[in-house]
């Protein structure tokens, strides 16, 4: 099976099609995938554990990152991050595509 | 020199989109991690090489030309040629000619050079490669 | 090197380019012997719609004479060779008649999709 680094820049705040990128990142990992799905920029927004994000919570059977930079450019802090989402230097992104992970800016 | 490239495509005019920013984090880890990175300025991405850039001042910031430092595509770009040759790495810069002609931004940057698609998928057919489009 | 190509931003600079960019890029990449096959999906399924006319436009005494024609530069990707696939959802969400879609076009369904990326070296999305 392979793995997949999924970069998702926007919420379901901003586009109802991140909801369909949810789903995508879930497909693959119930495919039997290794799925990594990064929340930069804007996307970081459904990392708070305030936030109502119904669509992300569903995302159980991979691995959820945020990008540190992003989330202290809003203000985020990591005591504010849901438990299941790791916060993460931008580096992770070329860690992955330098060991032949498919990634893809979703 | 060695041995792990990455390619980039990025597509974004310069001060539209966060995007842009992000890819150049990119970019500069991976350098910093110690590999080789090619990019291909696709569209407006163009753009981000554009000799003629200019810093401005910010009379609402309330800062002079010198203190605001306004932060110019031209001048990452050059500054991560520079740490690739300082590392021993390749950081090779391609513009989409057709896309450099339609817009009238010929005077790219040293280090910066023309080419088209075919470039990429030179490149992509050698390295792992991200797309970075616009939206 | 096979590269399945996403494409989702519709519309988006098709008059001032006079086509899509990145179906542009993919025929391009198709003449050089590219591995490369085309995913519609959101806006970007309404590529595959028959008859579309972007004529008429002017700006004083500007006229456009040769505007885009989205369905045709599909067809002539299909012709290339080049497999295009649209998410059958996106387009049935979007209200968009079976009668006026591109023969060529080939629907698959979210779950489809991503079990197509595994038939593909690299995934690019535009």
């Amino acid at each position: 099976m392979a793995k997949y680094f999924l970069i998702e820049s926007r919420s379901p705040f901003d586009s109802p099609e991140v909801n369909n990128n949810y789903q995508l990142a879930l497909d693959l990992a119930n495919g039997g995938n290794q799925v990594t799905l990064f929340l930069v920029e804007n996307g970081v927004f459904v990392a708070r554990k305030t936030a109502q994000t119904e669509s992300l919570d569903k995302l159980t059977n991979l691995t959820l990152l945020a990008d540190d930079f992003s989330l202290r450019e809003r203000g985020i802090s990591t005591d504010e991050i849901k438990n299941n989402i790791k916060v993460v230097e931008i580096s992770s992104v070329v860690e992955a595509m330098a060991t032949g992970t498919k990634t893809m800016w979703l | 020199m060695s041995d792990t490239t990455l390619t980039f495509l990025i597509m974004d005019a310069p001060f539209e989109q966060a995007r842009t920013t992000t890819a150049f984090r990119m970019m500069e880890a991976a350098l910093e991690k110690g590999y080789n990175v090619n990019v291909f300025a696709y569209e407006g991405g163009v753009s981000l090489s554009f000799a003629l850039q200019q810093p401005h001042a910010n009379a609402v910031h309330g800062r002079t030309f010198e203190e605001e430092q306004h932060p110019l595509t031209r001048e990452w770009i050059a500054a991560l040629h520079k740490k690739a040759q300082e590392k021993g790495l390749v950081f090779d810069w391609v513009n989409c000619g057709l896309c450099v002609d339609e817009r009238g931004v010929n005077e790219a940057i040293d280090g910066c050079r023309r080419g088209g698609p075919r470039d990429f998928l030179g490149w992509a057919n050698q390295s792992n490669s991200l797309v970075i489009g616009t939206r | 090197m096979k590269a399945l190509q996403i494409i989702q931003s519709g519309y988006r600079c098709t008059i001032e380019e006079q086509d899509d960019p990145v179906i542009w890029f993919i025929q391009v990449l198709k003449t050089a012997e590219g591995e490369v096959d085309i995913v519609l999906r959101g806006n970007a399924v309404n590529y595959a719609v028959i008859s579309q006319d972007a004529s008429g436009l002017s700006f004083g005494t500007w006229t456009q004479t040769q505007p885009s024609k989205m369905d045709q530069d599909l067809q002539q990707a299909i012709d290339q060779g080049i497999t295009v696939y649209a998410i059958a959802e996106d387009i049935a969400i979007r209200g968009i008649p079976e009668s006026k879609l591109l023969t060529g076009i080939k629907q698959i369904s979210r779950l489809e999709f991503a079990n197509l990326f595994n038939n593909y070296d690299q995934v690019w999305t535009w």
